[in-house]
């Protein structure tokens, strides 16, 4: 007998056995099911989570570098403390790149604050004022959904104007329209010429609408005289970014006027670190997440093996029978294997008719994402749940011996 | 060409620390088409040598030759294999699947023999027709009598054209008159050239055969002819007539 035979053959007796008893049947699949609905669930979190920071890590956007004081992730305290003794980097160090960086399509320099806001009596407090030129529109790459950004003759001449974002210009304006108004940031006072598209939170840390930008010159004159610059560089090829970034640091090195031997006193950020952060936590909750839901789907798993050694007790005599017939070892092996996979698959199935629904639930308040690989994972878990639970007490009866099988019952 | 040809077969069990000698270099032949009853009391080893005839287990010393083929130093899936195509068992308590009908009992040997579904199941529906059962071939064995089962059984041993039909006690668990039946059957088998192995320990059942061997102690005790007595249809007649 062939191998597809005896798994037709196998699939029609295991049916039969599974209806023969359904009450077990149903309770042995029910652990099945609970350790696929969670290890599923746990999946299309983990799914659900890295599809939303990769829409939120591309604000930061793929080819922008962010030259700063400090590294974004530093490795630890020491380190932390010594690259805030750096010093700060300065505006004429950000104007110096421009003329040494070939490999750039835009470079703005940013200096940030956080200041209150007022509209007539509607007051907005903690407010992240960006200081910066017309050329931040090219970098943040960010939308407008009214009014305009700022031009370069309003960012060279340091005119009172500002763009908003859209939290701010709701909490200000509330619907009416904002282009054109008078707001003051601290004791400043600025005309709105823009409100920034909506952009959600960072990370679900905080609000990137929250925010009003403002010409760098009026930022030093009104608030921080000697700030400490983020200096923003957008790359004009992206498949050149590491070539860039090599051109970057050394120019960098340059206006900071480092000794050849001096180890950089400057970080260049990138989103690319955020994402190595990401997957480095991301996949740590992954690991310690599956595994504690896979424990469930291995308990599920033992009771499929004790109940499949139940089964090939009670059919000792029908196993006698098979073999002196001419059942092979194989074939009584595959049939009880095929047993304990569809009861496995079974419970796989009903799980992820679970799971699915539960998705749509958990979506509303929390990120996730039923995938296509997740569903193949789950049936593909759930069979080799079955093959290796059920392959002991497939085992144990393909190996008995006919003769004392046959007595068995007697 | 003798079917069967034993030469010197031992079977030893252990029992913990005591070693049992089930059969003691037991030689035997057996042509084609030969109606043999093996008889012994219990403990003479006659299970002992049917097993070893039905290739479902294996002496620890001697040979045996089935149809010419060694069979003694058979592995598992062979015998598995040899048991499928040559031998047909019938037993005491009939070993039918519950769960199946009577058709998919008879189907089982041809499954294992790996023959496609259309074929199998009009070779398996002639066998039930043979034995008289064309008309119960969906019922379950639980829905069949005693005598009925047991034709089943009969159906399932000849479905694959085997080389042996060996019956064990076939007529234990039934009255005598659905034995009688099915001892007719057997000698119907008998004449039409089919080599039969029946162990009893009826005097009655042995009778039939053409052929006694008396085993006792793990030995052939005696190995005579007999007239072979057609009970069966005579019996039947003879009953009716008073």
């Amino acid at each position: 007998m062939n191998l597809f035979t005896e798994l037709k053959e196998g699939l029609g007796i295991s049916w039969a056995a599974i209806r023969a008893n359904k009450m077990r049947s149903v309770l042995t699949t029910l652990g099945i099911v609970i350790g696929i609905v969670t290890v599923t669930l746990m999946g299309a979190a983990i799914t659900g989570l890295d599809r939303a920071f990769l829409k939120n890590i591309s604000t930061i956007g793929a080819d922008v570098f962010y030259v700063e004081r400090s590294d974004w992730f530093a490795g630890s305290h020491e380190e932390w403390m010594k690259m805030q003794k750096r010093r700060p980097i300065t505006l004429t160090q950000a104007n110096g790149l421009n003329e040494l960086v070939t490999m750039a399509k835009a470079i703005a320099p940013v200096a940030d604050s956080e200041e209150t806001v007022r509209y007539k009596k509607r007051v907005s407090s903690s407010v992240h004022v960006i200081g910066t030129t017309d050329i931040y529109a090219i970098t943040s790459s960010v939308g407008l959904s009214d009014g305009r950004f700022m031009s370069a003759g309003e960012s060279s001449g340091g005119r009172p104007v500002c763009v908003v974002g859209s939290e701010l210009a709701a909490n200000l304006f509330q619907r009416a329209s904002a282009i054109g108004n008078r707001i003051r940031i601290g004791d400043a006072s600025f005309e709105v010429i823009g409100v920034l598209e909506k952009q959600g939170t960072f990370l679900g840390l905080f609000s990137l609408d929250n925010q009003v930008i403002i010409p760098l010159q009026q930022f030093t004159s009104s608030f921080w005289r000697n700030p400490d610059y983020q200096i923003q560089v957008k790359v004009k090829e992206l498949a050149q970014l590491d070539e860039a970034r090599e051109e970057l640091r050394s120019a960098m090195r340059k206006v900071r006027r480092l000794e050849p031997n001096a180890p950089d006193d400057f970080a260049i950020n990138q989103q690319d670190q955020f994402v190595k952060m990401f997957h480095r936590l991301g996949g740590t909750i992954a690991a310690v997440g599956i595994f504690v839901t896979g424990l469930s789907l291995f308990v599920g798993g033992i009771g499929i093996m004790n109940i499949m050694f139940v089964s090939v007790a009670e059919r000792t005599r029908e196993i006698g029978i098979r073999k002196a017939i001419g059942a092979r070892k194989r074939t009584i092996l595959v049939q009880f294997l095929i047993e304990a996979a569809s009861i496995c698959l079974l419970g796989g199935l009903i799980g992820l008719a679970i799971a699915w629904p539960a998705t749509l639930g958990i979506q509303r308040v929390f990120p996730a994402t039923l995938s296509l690989g997740i569903v193949a994972t789950a049936i593909g878990v759930s069979l080799l749940t079955g093959v290796l639970s059920g392959f002991f007490p497939a085992w144990r009866a393909a190996r008995m011996n006919p003769v004392e099988a046959l007595r068995t019952g007697d | 060409m003798p079917v069967i040809r034993l030469s010197k077969i031992s079977r030893r069990y252990q029992m913990g620390s005591e070693t049992i000698y089930a059969l003691r270099e037991v030689s035997l032949e057996i042509e084609r088409g030969e109606y043999v009853a093996i008889m012994g009391p219990s403990g003479s080893g006659k299970s002992t040598l049917m097993n070893l005839i039905g290739c479902l287990d294996t002496p620890t010393a001697g040979k045996y030759e089935l149809n010419g083929v060694q069979v003694s130093e058979m592995d598992d899936n062979q015998l598995a294999d040899i048991r499928n195509k040559e031998i047909g068992f019938i037993f005491q308590t009939f070993n039918l699947l519950p769960r199946s009908d009577a058709l998919r009992n008879v189907e089982l040997p041809l499954i294992y023999a790996g023959m496609p579904s259309e074929e199998r199941r009009q070779v398996a529906l002639d066998a039930l027709r043979n034995v008289g059962l064309g008309d119960r071939i969906h019922h379950k064995p639980n829905e069949l009598s005693g005598g009925q089962r047991q034709r089943v059984a009969v159906a399932r041993a000849l479905v694959n054209k085997p080389s042996i039909l060996l019956a064990d006690e076939p007529t234990g668990n039934l009255d005598t008159k659905t034995g009688n039946e099915i001892l007719a059957l057997f000698e119907e088998l008998a004449r039409k050239g089919n080599t039969l192995i029946v162990v009893t320990h009826e005097e009655d059942v042995a009778r039939h055969a053409r052929r006694i061997l008396r085993i006792r102690d793990g030995l052939i005790a005696s190995d005579e002819k007999s007239e072979g007595r057609r009970v069966s249809v005579n019996a039947e007649l003879a009953e009716a007539a008073g």
